[in-house]
């Protein structure tokens, strides 16, 4: 291990944790209740600030609220933490941190930029470049059931007990459909390694928007004769897209899949008995986790870092391979606007749609998006696979055996509901 | 009243994915924070709507000027336009006063008084404002017309002292009303 590396990671991990999720995490419950607000008619945070009146001035500094988070923080550090009798107390204290860390922990493997290079270093804006980017995510993010669990059992009272079961009952739901959905990808890819994912959709188009390719953009003649792969896996990595982004939905507990949290239902949920700091982490991991899902749906479905449209290689340089030092710092703000975009996205769903009801979350998860994930990985595999085994044979074999699926699918669906007189939808 | 027997409505097929149904949803709210943006939110005018939104700011924008005459704000003793202070403790409202809000020390008014006859003012009269309640029964019991609530409703004070309003405030918050029965006059 040599000391640039080390001092280099470690700088890069104080610098992405502390300055740009920490600060998104603090602003996103601003965004949350702002973009509520503005959804319902209502005007959302907009005064706190610097109260000049106190001091004889005309009109206080309002900042129009944008120190809210700030005040919500100091809230949290004066309040007091108290520890009620009755709860199991290793437990009770260890599940915070069990819900927080896996969250701030995944942000190890997701792209930020392309490389800045700084004093003669070239330096990558991921803190781990490894090769098994999202299955590394879906493995840590898999321990923050652990967190929610030990909080409902260990608060030693029947509401949170049953949030933390219901809690953890969906998340391992939702993992099955996280981790099928994303075969496709790889399928299509052939490796898991973020970064090269994202180069690889910078050149040949976003999975989800191929308006370029190698050849060209939309407005050039070789563009079109070399993009009929890329606008058929439309339909499996669109089929992909909605599934993932539905599980991490359920993965973060977050509406409409919120039951176990809501107040309507649980009091607090797993939460209930937990009050400033320690609530305040379980906060802060929900949404962290939701960055983290934001961020790594906009990596794989929509080029992460990429400016698009074939405009990178403006920022390569001359002699080609290499980016240009500043190239990072514009990928890192186009990172930022398209993980902004899809986390109020996030948002927006979550005042819209209704949350479901507990047994309709299992059958979506356990019927619904598992057989949808399946059947997807086969018809990805035969549109990918199309080109190279010739027209006859994928008319032969291929749609034939999709046929089969589709039909074994359908009839998987139809069997799980099991025999009942009253059909409920 | 019959048993109405409610069916769920039959979906068809592509109801059954239920996403065209949440992308309606997600225009109507997409809508509604356009709208919202704008200052066009449904309500936005005969609310007075800062701009954002149906809400009022409140320190800087105010509803004073449409609160209904019947509004119960803050409670006042009265002085007629003869200038009679009109109170006569007779400890009716202190009597009906839910939260016992309402403290009267009666007193008697000197021989030498042109109103002598009316015989009893109060000596102290504090009302607590942290207990009142606003309900009004002082105002609807009183037999002389002497206290009503106002439409003041932003009382404050930075200690329990200073929220207990005295005779002297009372008379002062109340000021001259005029139109009322003066039943103590001399008949013509």
């Amino acid at each position: 291990m040599d000391a640039v590396f080390l001092i280099v990671s470690a700088l890069k991990i104080f610098g992405f944790t502390f300055l740009v999720i920490l600060p998104l995490v603090a602003y996103s419950t601003y965004a949350e209740r702002r973009v509520c607000a503005i959804i319902q008619d209502r005007v959302g945070p907009n005064r706190v600030g610097i109260p000049a009146t106190l001091f004889g001035f005309k009109k206080d500094l309002t900042f129009f609220g944008l120190i809210q988070p700030l005040a919500d923080g100091l809230k949290g550090l004066f309040k007091e933490d108290l520890t009620p009798a009755h709860v199991r107390k290793a437990f009770y204290w260890m599940a915070p941190a069990f819900t927080a860390a896996p969250a701030f922990v995944t942000l190890c493997v997701i792209p930020f930029g392309s490389a800045v290079t700084l004093f003669g270093h070239e330096i990558q804006m991921v803190i781990a470049d490894i090769g098994v980017g999202p299955l590394f995510i879906f493995a840590i993010a898999s321990l923050s059931v652990y967190g929610i669990t030990l909080a409902g059992w260990a608060s030693n009272s029947k509401y949170p007990f049953f949030g933390g079961v219901r809690s953890c009952a969906q998340m391992i739901s939702y993992e099955i459909s996280l981790g099928l959905s994303l075969i496709p990808i790889l399928l299509f890819f052939g490796k898991l390694n973020l970064t090269d994912i994202v180069t690889h959709q910078a050149t040949n188009g976003w999975l989800l928007l191929p308006l370029w390719n190698e050849n060209g953009t939309v407005i050039h003649e070789g563009y079109w004769q070399s993009s009929a792969q890329q606008w058929l896996l439309l339909l499996p990595m669109g089929i992909s897209f909605f599934v993932f982004t539905t599980s991490i939905f359920a993965e973060t507990n977050r509406m409409p899949f919120d039951l176990p949290e809501c107040e309507t239902e649980l009091v607090g949920g797993y939460h209930t008995e937990y009050s400033s700091m320690k609530f305040a982490l379980f906060f802060m991991g929900e949404y962290a986790a939701m960055i983290v899902g934001s961020a790594l749906i906009v990596t794989i479905f929509f080029g992460g870092w990429s400016l698009g449209f074939g405009l990178d290689t403006a920022l390569l340089q001359t002699n080609g391979g290499d980016w240009k030092w500043y190239a990072g710092f514009i990928h890192l703000g186009a990172f930022l606007v398209k993980t902004i975009a899809f986390i109020l996205f996030f948002i927006w769903v979550r005042w819209t749609v209704p949350r479901f009801r507990y047994d309709q979350l299992m059958k979506l998860g356990w019927v619904v998006f598992f057989e949808l994930a399946l059947f997807n990985i086969f018809l990805a595999a035969l549109i990918i696979a199309a080109p190279h085994i010739g027209l006859l044979k994928t008319m032969l074999f291929g749609f034939p055996s999709l046929i089969v699926i589709a039909a074994l699918m359908f009839f998987i669906t139809k069997a799980a509901e099991g025999k009942r007189n009253v059909k409920i939808t | 009243m019959a048993i109405v027997k409610v069916k769920r409505p039959k979906l068809r097929w592509y109801e059954h994915l239920y996403l065209p149904a949440i992308f309606k949803g997600l225009g109507i709210t997409l809508k509604h924070a356009i709208k919202t943006l704008r200052g066009k939110a449904p309500g936005a005018e005969n609310m007075a709507s800062s701009g954002l939104g149906v809400t009022m700011q409140y320190p800087e924008q105010k509803w004073d000027n449409q609160l209904p005459e019947y509004y119960r704000g803050v409670p006042a003793l009265v002085t007629d336009e003869q200038g009679r202070e009109r109170c006569v403790s007779c400890q009716l409202c202190e009597f009906i006063c839910p939260p016992r809000a309402i403290t009267i020390l009666p007193g008697e008014l000197q021989s030498d008084d042109p109103w002598a006859k009316v015989e009893k003012a109060p000596r102290e009269f504090d009302i607590d404002m942290i207990r009142c309640i606003y309900c009004g029964m002082c105002e609807e019991v009183c037999p002389e017309q002497a206290i009503f609530l106002r439409q003041d409703y932003a009382m404050t004070g930075s200690s329990r002292e200073e929220m207990v309003n005295d005779k002297g405030r009372l008379y002062e918050i109340g000021g001259v009303r005029e139109g009322l029965v003066n039943k103590w006059n001399e008949l013509k």
